[in-house]
């Protein structure tokens, strides 16, 4: 199967159960993509596909056949997407590892909906887990990257 | 905390109790002496004398096995272009101190920020003095050495200058990456005179001359963000997993369900039949007290993660649960309580509780239980291994690198020289990842397979198989007289031990854990006793950051608000009334048999003082404006908690609707002495407060048949951004270099559930003694 990721293509003949999560860092080495829970529980795992944030560890090769898979690694050029800005502004991170999957979650929160409201940003963030707790700048710099303050 | 534990351990056997404290300073005394060499200097060691700005004051830092090491050969090196690499030497879960330490010394040395990278060290406590990141100690042990670091490169980089000039070393300043002469309008930077400067001899402490605190650059400022801020927000930072070799092979293990629990049968053959899967391979099973030694099982190697995962899922294993097979958290929970219903052995013994109480108007007791708890660190432990010619080299997320390869060489039968311990990012730890067991597991695999192992924990091994927090009763009895004075306060605790996990377990807490708020209750009554009481521990037991302060302080300071009620008076009014006036405690008068164990460190620097536990309380108050209106159905709860030598009150506002807890707000008040970096101290405490949210509302673990019940995230709650809490401040008391720095990482978590369960009470009249609060307000 064919599979686009970060715009390479890349052909697959593994087991199609597999899910993205194991095959973004398996078999091609990118690293963002984190194992937090493996069940879609915790948003650490957090990928596009064709855009939509879906939990990589849930979703299998199978699924992905044909499409548009964007890591953290691939989410801007030069890593300064707003969200990265605005993260970077707010100093969000602690241990860290669960903040690729938080900034995937929230750029696609606001490619959706640029400008939401403090109860959407709140909604939309709650399958991501951080278990430092940064919740408090991460539901900051969401608003920031939404409206620039 | 470790170091002090094994060596109890060790000695326990023949040692009493009473010897610990000289086991302790000779055995430090050789960690320190070892580490002497070249141009090492032991902070201790170094002349008193003039001390520029600031003068030395003595911690426990030395104390610690291999001690601490402040000289600028081993921390600091200057490449020819100027760039600048500092160590970090001490592990980065999260709390910033792989930005704040080397921080400090690159202000210290008048060194640009911008042009620093920062380097982290192997584990070679020989080399970089002591290593073991837990105790909130990093920045209270490390502050001045790295100051003297960043002294004493200062001034080799003048002296270099000076002789470069011809001219007199007190000519010349450094300033901004170089070196310059005022009157000769000479400037060289420090690229340039690195070559000769790192040539030079380390100076003693007497010579070095210190900024003063108006000249910090980035101390105190809260301006510098982590160094890792870049390559989180992209992906590019490197955790426990993130490692790999050519050829690596993915483990995954089933663990025996109970500690000790072994092979009746098994079945492999499932496993073998999945695509990927290499080879099926045995770990010895071993029982509890074994220290950090891996549980034992069986490993599953396939060629990626996933294979394993299914593979190690595929397997048909019958165990023998063993003595811990019957292990049940109800019943336990009823057996912690028996065992508090009788008198223990005391701990603390000031007037005589017990006639007291005996000839009280009154009797109030309270009891307040927790459950185990599982510290759930974002990344599961994992690690990666390799083994080639008779080394071994692992890359793992230790809290304690170098009591991951000793112990690891023991393990495995080798030298520690032909080990190599390499420190990730770790993503998340909380006490969980100072026990090693699972970069073991991989050097073990590796060595059987001979080559890179990778070893991948899942969240329900996580959750399954950790070190679990202890699980305890707190029995409290107050006395009033006839006028409702406060006469007697009798606390009794029973909670497993972690010295259960090092040594046959006597049911006994160590002084550690009695160190926390057991024996140092700080309110002015005369008759007071603390006693432990029997508990014995059916599995791994270990330390949780802020470890027995969570329940101490969830009982103390829930039982002053009880009492509080119970007298008709305000919960902060009264808590500063029993707190009484500005004092030092002192063990004597307090009934101590010994001194307090105050986290090691010696009294004269960091005593216990009231006047500071009172002024967080009077800050918080007056910040959350205590005493103000609020709706229906929600409240403001205070208490207040002094833990890893910092101070630190919280206010909770509670909001219960239909037995749901949301908190809008916490204050939080911190004396943490001198704050290097208040920017980390908030995030800190923002972080305590959802870490102290999660423990207070959902963190239990149960076992049942020996076995642990919860899973994952969905039986093992967390704190998530749909109900957290919303809006922390934080207000930290100023203070000059001189009043130490103490430690933030562990004291914001245990005057949380406290607070809240305050703020609940006066919010709906129902009181919370047993955590988590669950539904137990949705009944
Ligand atoms: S790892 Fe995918 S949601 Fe947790
Ligand atoms: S920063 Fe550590 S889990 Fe979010």
């Amino acid at each position: 199967m064919k599979i686009t990721v970060n715009n390479a293509e890349h052909v697959f003949e593994g087991d199609k159960s597999m899910p993205v999560l194991w095959y973004v860092r398996d078999e091609l080495g990118l690293m963002g993509t984190k194992y937090g829970c493996g069940t879609g529980l915790c948003g650490a795992c957090t990928v596009h596909v064709d855009g939509m944030a879906v939990h990589g560890c849930t979703t299998s090769m199978e699924a992905v056949a044909g499409k548009k898979v964007t890591t953290i690694e691939g989410l801007s050029e030069d890593g300064n997407h707003p969200v990265q800005q605005a993260w970077r502004e707010q100093n969000v991170p602690q241990c860290g590892f669960c903040q690729t999957g938080q900034i995937m979650q929230a750029a696609a929160l606001l490619a959706e909906n640029p400008n939401p409201t403090d109860q959407e940003i709140l909604d939309n963030m709650a399958g991501n887990i951080c278990r430092c707790g940064c919740y408090q700048r991460i539901i900051s710099a969401v608003r920031q990257a939404s409206t620039g303050a | 905390m470790l170091h002090q534990i094994e060596k109890f351990a060790e000695q326990s056997k023949t040692v009493p109790a009473a010897a610990i404290d000289s086991v302790i300073s000779n055995a430090s005394r050789r960690g320190v002496l070892k580490g002497l060499g070249g141009f090492v200097l032991a902070l201790h060691l170094l002349p008193a004398g003039r001390a520029g700005a600031f003068p030395a004051y003595e911690t426990f830092g030395p104390g610690m096995p291999n001690g601490v090491v402040n000289d600028p050969h081993i921390f600091v090196a200057i490449a020819p272009d100027g760039e600048v690499t500092i160590i970090a030497h001490r592990s980065e879960m999260g709390t910033g101190s792989r930005t704040t330490l080397p921080m400090v010394i690159a202000d210290e040395m008048e060194a640009d920020w911008d042009r620093v990278t920062v380097k982290q060290a192997e584990g070679d406590e020989p080399k970089y003095g002591n290593q073991d990141t837990d105790g909130s100690r990093s920045l209270r042990h490390h502050i001045q050495p790295a100051r003297e670091i960043g002294a004493a490169m200062r001034h080799m980089l003048k002296q270099a200058a000076a002789k470069q000039w011809g001219v007199k070393i007190d000519e010349v300043e450094a300033v901004g990456h170089q070196v310059i002469h005022k009157s000769l309008g000479s400037r060289v930077g420090y690229g340039d005179l690195a070559e000769a400067a790192m040539a030079l001899k380390t100076p003693p402490r007497d010579v070095l001359q210190f900024k003063d605190e108006k000249e910090f650059r980035y101390i105190g400022k809260g301006t510098v963000p982590i160094v890792d801020l870049h390559d989180i927000t992209t992906g590019k930072a490197v955790y426990g997993s993130d490692v790999r070799l050519p050829g690596t092979r993915v483990a995954v293990i089933a663990r025996p369900p109970v500690v000790g629990a072994t092979i009746k049968s098994i079945d492999d053959s499932a496993a073998k039949a999945i695509a990927g899967v290499e080879t099926i391979m045995h770990l010895p099973i071993t029982p509890l007290g074994s220290k950090f030694k891996p549980l034992g099982g069986v490993a599953v190697i396939a060629e990626n993660t996933w294979a394993a995962i299914q593979g190690r899922d595929a397997l048909k294993i019958e165990w023998d649960r063993g003595e811990h097979g019957t292990f049940e958290t109800r019943a336990y929970e009823a057996e912690l309580r028996a065992s508090t219903a009788e008198p223990g052995t005391s701990v603390r013994n000031q007037g005589n509780a017990d006639a007291a109480l005996k000839d009280a108007a009154k009797v109030l007791t309270y009891e307040y239980y927790q459950p185990h708890m599982a510290h759930a660190p974002m990344e599961p432990p994992t690690a990666l291994a390799n083994y080639a010619d008779g080394k071994c080299e692992i890359w793992a997320p230790v809290q304690s690198p170098y009591v991951a390869r000793t112990d690891t060489a023991e393990y495995l039968g080798m030298d520690a020289k032909d080990v190599t311990v390499n420190v990730t990012l770790l993503g998340g730890a909380f006490g969980r990842k100072s026990k090693a067991d699972f970069a073991t597991e991989a050097a073990f695999l590796a060595k059987q397979v001979g080559g890179p192992v990778r070893v991948q924990w899942t969240r329900e091994d996580d959750i399954r198989h950790s070190y679990y927090h202890t699980s305890s009763v707190e029995r409290i009895d107050i006395g009033l007289d006839s006028d409702k004075r406060v006469t007697a306060w009798r606390h009794r605790s029973a909670a497993p031990s972690f010295l259960s996990t090092f040594t046959e377990d006597k049911g006994v807490q160590h002084e550690i854990e009695i160190g926390m708020g057991l024996e140092n209750l700080p309110y002015e009554i005369s008759n007071v006793s603390a006693e432990q009481c029997p508990a014995f521990a059916h599995t791994r037991v270990g330390w949780f950051r802020s470890v027995s302060n969570i329940p101490r302080a969830f009982a103390v300071q829930s039982a002053t608000a009880e009492l509080a009620h119970e007298l008709g008076r305000d919960q902060k009014e009264f808590l500063l009334e029993i707190i009484g006036p500005p004092r030092i405690l002192d063990a004597k008068t307090a009934g101590l048999p010994g001194k307090f164990w105050n986290q090691y460190e010696p009294e004269k620097e960091f005593p216990f003082e009231t006047g500071r536990l009172s002024g967080v309380v009077r800050l918080v108050a007056q910040k959350a404006g205590w005493g103000k209106s609020l709706p229906k159905g929600e409240a403001l709860g205070i208490a207040a908690h002094r833990s890893f030598v910092s101070y630190i009150a919280m206010v909770v506002h509670a909001k219960v609707e239909k037995g749901i807890v949301r908190v809008p707000e916490v204050h939080v008040a911190v004396d943490c002495g001198f704050a290097a970096n208040p920017e980390r101290v908030r995030s800190q405490m923002q972080g305590a407060c959802v870490f102290g949210m999660t423990a207070a509302l959902y963190s239990g673990i149960s076992f049942d048949n020996g076995e642990v019940q919860e899973s994952n995230f969905h039986d093992y709650e967390m704190v998530r951004a749909d109900n957290f809490p919303e809006l922390v401040h934080t207000y930290i008391v100023p203070h000059s270099f001189e009043v130490h720095a103490t430690g933030v990482g562990e004291p914001g978590v245990p005057p949380f559930a406290p607070a809240l369960a305050n703020a609940i009470f006066n919010a709906t009249g129902r009181r919370i003694r047993n955590l988590p609060i669950g539904d137990q307000l949705k009944a």
